[in-house]
């Protein structure tokens, strides 16, 4: 057992380490103050043209539509050599985790080399246009509906689709260029075989995104709305009715992606920091037995987590496929998040309710609202235990009673 | 990156696994309940042919010189099918020899617990509430032990014991032949693996290593209980799933249901958390790393959570069957305790968990 890299791993840490050295400039040190959005969609698509330019985008990606056609295995050093820096990141991580994948997968390939490059580029940004109001867990449920308008091979129509509805939860859409968007085309299938996935133009007419103000205070969400959005047939990905399919290899897409605590997030550390320099009529608060075992318990899940993913990567490393225990990453990290917050505001009586920007307790109050929305995104604390349940453990799914009855006639038990 | 078994262990695991699901599980654990010998001898004779006691043990002392990797997936399949031999018991006392024996003390035992000709037991309790790493009352006197240990575990079967002695450092190992030790059952909670009384009295004793010896050694075995534990946590989990998939309430199998499901996803969760801690726990113990400390601590913890959290929550999903005499579910219950209380408990490895973490910080900034 160790925990080094290869020979070959080794060397491409180090020249991942020495391009981000010459290049990651200012962003070795954390910002003085947050960006704003613009400036931060500016850093970012500069930065990733530097990436480009150096070939560190798209590393896993087959050469043939723009790929450096390596492994896992480096994408995953690039990432963690990347992720010690203050650079901007999230900006891509849908387009290029998970539609972009798709498009090369399911369009043809002219689609593919009109939107492929632009995207690894940067100069594209794309957002997915799943979740809707009434369909989050249960994404098969959606509504928004595309109808084709006639068929030109049989002489009438345009033969574009006519998309019309409402999507939300959706990242950057307000910043995003184009979009993958999952629809109904035949309501009176059962909700998994009506759908269809198409690209859609986000700067189309018809196409209206709203912000949300989500309770932690920022706005990283949007509604989406479409009325009489046009596409083009051939921005249909996949076949009429197999969207459901689509939207499978999309979310395989995330499998890959190493999850765990976000990035400069509070741990362990901050909880040791902060109850060392706390008094109370006891004595000091690191004394107490309460205090070491919620440090304890963060450090059991915080690095447990940590160690779930070395043992991934050995896998990777191998040329092996992960086991199941990566399912378990964010089910752990976002209720630790909450629960190791709310104990060390707890710990600072008072001050843990004032808000005073820029302290590290406002650090852990953000941490407390964020990690809420943390263990619904991505799949819910519930989905995820389903999901253990049922593909690790081989539990039966739970009934659906809705699973074969034509959409149309579905009505709630 | 390879923090994974090496392939070796993972062999010698699957055969350690097959071995014992032909010879071991809960029913010879019941015959062992209703029983009163010490051990299995049928099964502990099968498990000395396999030379599995043999395992740590150097090749010059009748050893096979293996590593940390097979002694822990040793505990593993032990902790998995409750086998009631006195194998971990054995290692803990090889461990202890092979941290801290003289020479002559290695040459004199290992060879003897590599054939089973001697069988060993780890004897630090006294029956109080104190931790394990407070001074027991039993002291090393002129080359003599006096004194009561108890509970200890597989100590009806033993033959060889490291007792803990009170030192001005703190506690510390002696080693003593149980030749004409008194040694009496002592009832506990677990009625599978047997517990004893050992009474010492001017009891032949060598000094065995240092009181730092000692807090060492206890890390190496918390890393090897929280394989056991690991082990014992996923049988009682697995059977539970098996029943989940078969029982059935209001027209369903009970394990759609998410009440059902969500515990068991739960389990498994605590489970892998406890894995990446005992695997990195063995790293530690394997490279001899300063990381020991914090690993093992990790591991306890969280083996004993996951451990705890299955056989609780496994009786619970039975229902009242489950609550019976006859259904094994009171092993796994039972079993949770004692491995609880074998190596010092949850609070105080949790404590030496910051501990570690304190001074790893301390040596850092």
């Amino acid at each position: 057992m160790d925990f080094n890299d290869t020979p070959a791993e080794a060397e491409f840490r180090a020249t991942v380490k020495a391009w981000i050295a010459a290049n990651a400039g200012e962003y070795l040190q954390p910002p003085e103050k947050p960006w704003g959005l613009d400036d931060f969609v500016a850093r970012s698509k500069a930065w990733q043209r530097k990436k480009h330019a150096a070939g560190y985008v798209g590393i896993t990606w087959p050469k043939a539509v723009g790929g450096q056609g390596l492994t896992p295995m480096h994408q995953i050093i690039f990432g963690q050599e990347e992720s010690r820096t203050y650079v901007p990141s999230g900006l891509y991580s849908i387009g290029l985790g998970m539609c972009i994948p798709t498009v090369f997968t399911h369009g043809s390939p002219e689609i593919a080399a009109r939107y492929v490059p632009k995207a690894l580029v940067g100069d594209e940004v794309w957002c997915q246009l799943f979740s809707e109001p009434v369909a989050g867990s249960d994404l098969a449920g959606i509504r928004t509906r595309a109808v084709r308008d006639g068929d030109p091979g049989s002489g009438s129509g345009t033969g574009d689709w006519i998309i019309n509805g409402q999507k939300v939860w959706t990242s950057f859409a307000h910043k995003s260029d184009f979009g993958i968007v999952v629809c109904r085309t035949d309501f009176d299938a059962p909700k998994h075989k009506g759908l269809t996935m198409f690209i859609v133009d986000m700067k189309a007419p018809g196409v209206e995104v709203r912000g949300i103000k989500q309770m932690s205070g920022s706005s990283d969400f949007n509604e989406v709305f479409f009325t009489d959005v046009r596409v083009k047939d051939s921005h249909r990905l996949g076949a009429v009715g197999d969207g459901w399919k689509v939207a499978l290899t999309t979310l395989m897409h995330e499998r890959l992606a190493v999850g765990g605590k976000p990035r400069h997030a509070p741990g362990y550390q901050t909880l040791m920091t902060l109850a060392q320099g706390i008094d109370t009529e006891h004595g000091p608060a690191i004394a107490q037995a309460d205090v070491r075992r919620t440090i304890a318990d963060t450090y059991i899940a915080d690095e447990g987590i940590k160690l779930t993913q070395m043992r991934a990567l050995s896998a990777l490393s191998r040329g092996a496929m992960p086991g199941p225990e990566q399912s378990i990453s964010k089910v752990v990290v976002a209720k630790t998040m909450q629960d190791m917050a709310a104990f060390a505001l707890d710990l600072s009586e008072s001050a843990g309710l004032e808000v005073t920007p820029g302290s590290d307790l406002e650090k852990l109050q953000g941490s407390y609202l964020w990690s809420a929305g943390l263990r619904i995104a991505g799949g819910t604390d519930e989905i995820l235990r389903n999901i253990i349940a049922e593909r690790v453990l081989g539990l039966p799914g739970d009934l659906r009673p809705d699973k074969d009855t034509p959409f149309s006639e579905l009505k709630p038990l | 990156m390879n923090f994974d078994l090496s392939d070796d262990a993972k062999t010698l695991k699957e055969a350690a696994r097959k071995f014992l699901d032909a010879r071991a599980g809960p029913a010879v654990a019941r015959r062992a309940m209703d029983s009163t010998a010490s051990h299995d001898a049928e099964l502990w004779a099968a498990i000395l042919e396999q030379g599995w006691p043999a395992a740590r043990v150097p090749e010059a002392y009748g050893g096979l010189g293996l590593g940390a990797d097979e002694a822990c997936v040793l505990a593993e399949e032990i902790g998995r099918s409750l086998a009631p031999v006195p194998l971990l018991s054995t290692m803990q006392v090889i461990e202890a020899l092979l941290l801290a024996g003289s020479d002559a003390q290695q040459a004199q035992w290992l060879p003897k617990l590599a054939s089973g000709e001697a069988i060993g037991a780890l004897a630090w309790g006294e029956g109080d509430a104190k931790s394990l790493a407070a001074n027991p009352a039993m002291q090393l006197h002129n080359g003599t032990v006096s004194g009561s240990k108890s509970p200890v575990a597989d100590g009806q079967a033993a033959t060889l014991a490291v007792v803990t002695i009170a030192t001005a450092d703190g506690p510390a190992m002696a080693l003593a032949s149980l030749d004409g030790v008194q040694i009496e059952p002592q009832e506990t909670l677990d009625l599978v693996r047997k517990s004893a009384r050992l009474s010492f009295a001017e009891t032949p004793a060598e000094p065995l290593g240092t009181a730092a010896d000692w807090l060492k050694l206890t890390e190496r075995l918390a890393v090897l209980a929280a394989f056991e534990a690991l082990g014992t946590a996923e049988a009682v989990r697995d059977m539970t799933v098996t029943y989940a998939k078969d029982r059935v309430a209001f027209g369903q199998r009970i394990g759609r249901y998410q009440g059902v499901k969500h515990k068991l996803a739960d389990m498994y969760i605590k489970a892998e958390l406890a894995r990446a801690h005992a695997l990195h726990g063995c790293w530690a113990w394997q490279a001899d790393a300063s990381e020991l400390s914090q690993a093992a601590a990790a591991a306890r913890v969280a083996s004993l959570d996951a451990l705890k959290l299955a056989a609780e929550e496994s009786l619970q999903l039975h229902g009242g069957i489950g609550f019976t005499w006859e259904h094994d579910c009171q092993f796994y219950y039972r079993r949770n305790r004692q491995i609880a209380a074998a190596l010092g408990s949850r609070a105080h490895w949790a404590d030496r968990l910051v501990r570690a973490l304190e001074q790893r910080n301390r040596a850092a900034a």
